[in-house]
């Protein structure tokens, strides 16, 4: 084969010899590749998805966006920070908005060691024989609908958190957010009610809620941490958490971002689980012990039926707010995680 | 040596003064040691096989101690020394204890990045302990207080209409959800699924600025809270197009908010796909959609499966959009266009609402009936997709080896110019009769 070709070569040498017109008119060729029909075919289709889908997404902004713009009107800025819910007179968000984020930070607080210990045990640490059940298990938790854990939260963690509420507003009431006002901790027949329906224990529920997606997506990005560097660490003398600090943790930087801020998303938007376990207040409450929380989305899940035309604007407006933050959320953590060295460049 | 390069790989961290007495150990200087020519060689001793066991019986006894002795430590702060009570405040004091205690022992004879990499082993050991623990307690105990609903048979086979709060519970069942979530689920997932699927491999596909508009929209999306796309869809649907609650209406409510979910996931694990599988693709002369359906899709299984059972698993078991778009009916109704329906998570929602011991064990009996059905939908998903990239079943296995002759025998067919039934376009003449792959101009040009 290799002789036919310097043959061929020859002659077209040959060839262009014998007429140097030709090479006048040679231009560059042109690099556009040809398309076929099935293929254009697809790229339409795959366009057409790609447009649909964003349709419908920007179609749920603009509306939520015209539709609260009523209640807006009416409200001015003082919706921002009016605490009190009454459509018919004055309303605002300012008490279930910080609720929101009092139970989201909760969650967070617990989910993120959870989530990301359990990701690295069992990518790192645990025997290869359980790893692949252990993985079936969190994803299957991921699963578990957010309602199961509301009845665990409120008829099972209830009971068993009360007196580490009382414990902690005790001997650590000078905090400002451990504070429990009617709580009198020399007073032996105090009841443990006061602790019931709080901040602490939906934030711990949600946590629960949430620690399983965040931590599927932080082991998947940990199990492709590369091989060779993790070896090299390793070889280099690291000790296996010397490994896991200078390979696997810089590595999934972008999945724990991403996972933690999905869990955040989720925890912020995070409705029956909630609305089952916290007794609703409209005022902004930071001590996150005491009985009384409240957030967005527990809002419209309390008042949705009995709404009247306008106060479904406002409660369109609420969850515009709600839209926002975790839109904010969500691209900060892009962001984060567009710097950070990501799965993406595994190859 | 390992201890000194522990500390070498740590110290570019941590960036913590250098330990000298470290680096002048006499190990360490034992490494370049070359044997004399001249000196005895010492009797050869018969070697003997080193352990290559990653736990040591020292590490167990530290464990062992430290937790006992923080058990006991523990028992003592609270029945004698101070007025503490609780449980969980039990453990987690003896939790504390029992983390100093072991990193004390450990330091006793190890240096600080292996004291450091014990703690750390140990808390995310006992910290990955606590979520299995806690989730399987979920489970136990939602198990535990609906069972006695579960063994009626009543429970299963019929709906609510003629059972209020206080019946027993052998009247009334659930049937009417199980129904109703199942026609939901799949109305969403018939939208979800092509839809959801395209859009990610458009993404990794097609990239460009309005690819990149794309991931943009529907990564803010994915937090785009269930209940208000639940309100959306009241909204639009049931407010200003004057729909009534239907089960339709609570599956676009569903379809919205799972879509970004297995969009944004499928769209991760796509991008996963090594490039140079889709690269070899493209170089055996596949166009972009070849490759997509050949290479990308089926190397992507697993994750894609996933993606969407993510996506099921939270669309199944969200309330709160089905709250508010479906209305709550004791009924059956398998029009999913007119009239309420109903779903699991928002029938167990209805009965713990209620204040009667029967109509909370049903709210617990029907949540158990919920997980039941997720871990039969998770079952099966796993048993279709859950192997790894390239992992096949022995059926599979045998029909890529079937194709590959196929395939075979076609290459071969048709270098030798025979017209194959496969092929639909005649072989071009060419001017060599005998090619060979090198110079075959048609795998490049399909």
């Amino acid at each position: 084969m290799i002789v036919d070709h310097e043959a061929d070569s020859t002659a077209t040498d040959l060839l262009l010899l014998e007429s140097p017109a030709e090479v006048a008119h040679d231009s560059p060729r042109s690099l556009a590749s040809a398309i076929d029909r099935p293929d254009a075919a697809f790229r339409v289709t795959a366009y057409g998805g790609g447009s649909i889908v964003v349709t419908i997404m920007l179609l749920v902004g603009i509306f939520l966006l015209v539709q609260g713009s009523a209640a807006l009107q009416v409200a001015g800025p003082g919706f921002l920070a009016e605490q009190n819910w009454d459509p018919t007179g004055k309303f605002g968000i300012a008490a279930v908005l910080a609720g929101t984020i009092f139970i989201a930070l909760t969650a967070i607080f617990f989910a993120l060691p959870l989530a990301l210990a359990t990701a690295l045990y069992i990518s790192e640490y645990a025997p290869a024989k359980i790893k692949s059940g252990l993985v079936t298990i969190v994803d299957l938790m991921a699963a578990v609908p957010s309602i199961v854990y509301g009845l665990w939260g409120f008829f099972f963690l209830t009971p068993l958190v009360q007196p580490v509420s009382q414990w902690l507003t005790t001997y650590l009431g000078w905090i400002p957010i451990f504070t429990v006002n009617g709580f009198d901790p020399n007073d032996p027949l105090a009841s443990p009610t006061v602790f019931a329906a709080s901040t602490f224990i939906a934030g711990m529920v949600v946590a629960l809620m949430v620690a399983p997606i965040t931590s599927s997506i932080m082991r998947e990005v940990f199990t492709q941490a590369p091989i060779g560097e993790r070896e090299g660490a390793l070889a280099l003398g690291a000790t296996k958490w010397g490994m896991i600090r200078s390979v696997v943790l810089p590595f999934g930087s972008g999945g724990i971002i991403g996972g933690t801020m999905l869990g955040l998303g989720r925890a912020l938007g995070e409705t029956i689980a909630v609305f089952l376990i916290i007794s609703p207040v409209f005022v902004i409450q930071p001590h996150i012990l005491e009985k009384g929380a409240n957030s967005i989305s527990a809002l419209i899940a309390l008042r949705y039926n009995e709404a009247s035309k306008f106060e479904i604007s406002a409660l369109m407006a609420a969850g515009l707010a709600l839209f926002l933050i975790t839109l904010v959320v969500n691209f900060a953590a892009s962001t984060i995680i567009a710097r950070s060295r990501s799965g993406s460049q595994s190859d | 040596m390992t201890i000194v390069a522990g500390v070498a790989v740590e110290r570019g961290l941590d960036e913590e003064p250098i330990v000298p007495v470290t680096f002048t150990e006499p190990e360490a200087a034992a490494r370049t040691w070359t044997r004399p020519d001249d000196a005895d060689i010492p009797p050869s001793v018969p070697e003997s096989r080193r352990s290559t066991a990653t736990v040591r019986a020292v590490d167990i006894i530290r464990l062992l101690g430290s937790a006992a002795a923080s058990i006991g430590f523990t028992s003592w702060l609270f029945f004698f020394a101070l007025p503490l009570q609780g449980v969980l405040g039990f453990v987690l004091v003896s939790y504390a204890i029992f983390v100093m205690l072991f990193a004390l022992l450990t330091s006793f004879d190890e240096n600080r990045p292996t004291v450091r990499d014990r703690i750390v082993s140990v808390i995310v050991h006992s910290i990955a302990f606590i979520l299995i623990l806690a989730l399987f307690s979920v489970v136990i105990y939602t198990f535990g207080r609906g069972i006695e609903p579960l063994t009626h048979i009543n429970f299963f086979t019929q709906d609510m209409s003629k059972a209020g709060p206080q019946e027993p519970l052998s009247i009334g069942g659930v049937l009417h959800a199980v129904v109703g979530t199942l026609i939901m689920i799949t109305m969403a997932l018939a939208i979800t699924i092509p839809l959801g699927i395209l859009t990610a491999v458009f993404l990794t596909e097609f990239p460009g600025r309005f690819a990149r508009f794309v991931r943009t929209i529907v990564e803010a999306m994915t937090a785009l809270p269930s209940i208000v796309a639940g309100l959306f869809i009241y909204a639009t649907v049931i407010v200003t197009l004057g729909f009534n609650r239907s089960g339709f209406a609570a599956s676009l409510a569903i379809t919205v908010m799972m879509l970004p979910i297995v969009i944004r996931s499928a769209d991760v694990v796509l991008r996963l796909v090594p490039g140079n599988l889709k690269e070899a693709a493209r170089a055996l002369g596949a166009s972009t959609w070849r490759t997509v359906w050949t290479v990308t899709l089926p190397t992507a299984r697993s994750g894609l499966t996933t993606a969407i059972i993510l996506g099921t698993a939270r669309g199944i078991g969200e309330t709160s959009p089905v709250l508010l778009t479906a209305g709550a009916t004791t009924f059956f109704n398998f029009n999913p266009f007119a009239g309420p329906m109903t779903s699991l998570p928002l029938t167990t929602f209805t009965f713990v609402k209620s204040p009667a011991e029967t109509m909370i064990a049903r709210g617990f009996g029907t949540a158990a009936v919920l997980m039941v059905l997720v871990v039969i939908l998770f079952a099966i998903a796993r048993a279709i997709g859950g192997r790894g990239p390239g992992q096949l079943t022995t059926r599979q296995q045998r029909s890529k080896t079937r194709q590959s002759k196929d395939d075979d025998y076609r290459f071969r067919a048709r270098e030798l110019g025979v017209a194959t039934g496969a092929r639909k376009s005649k072989p071009k003449p060419r001017s060599r009769p005998k090619t060979t792959p090198l110079s075959d101009p048609e795998g490049a040009t399909p």
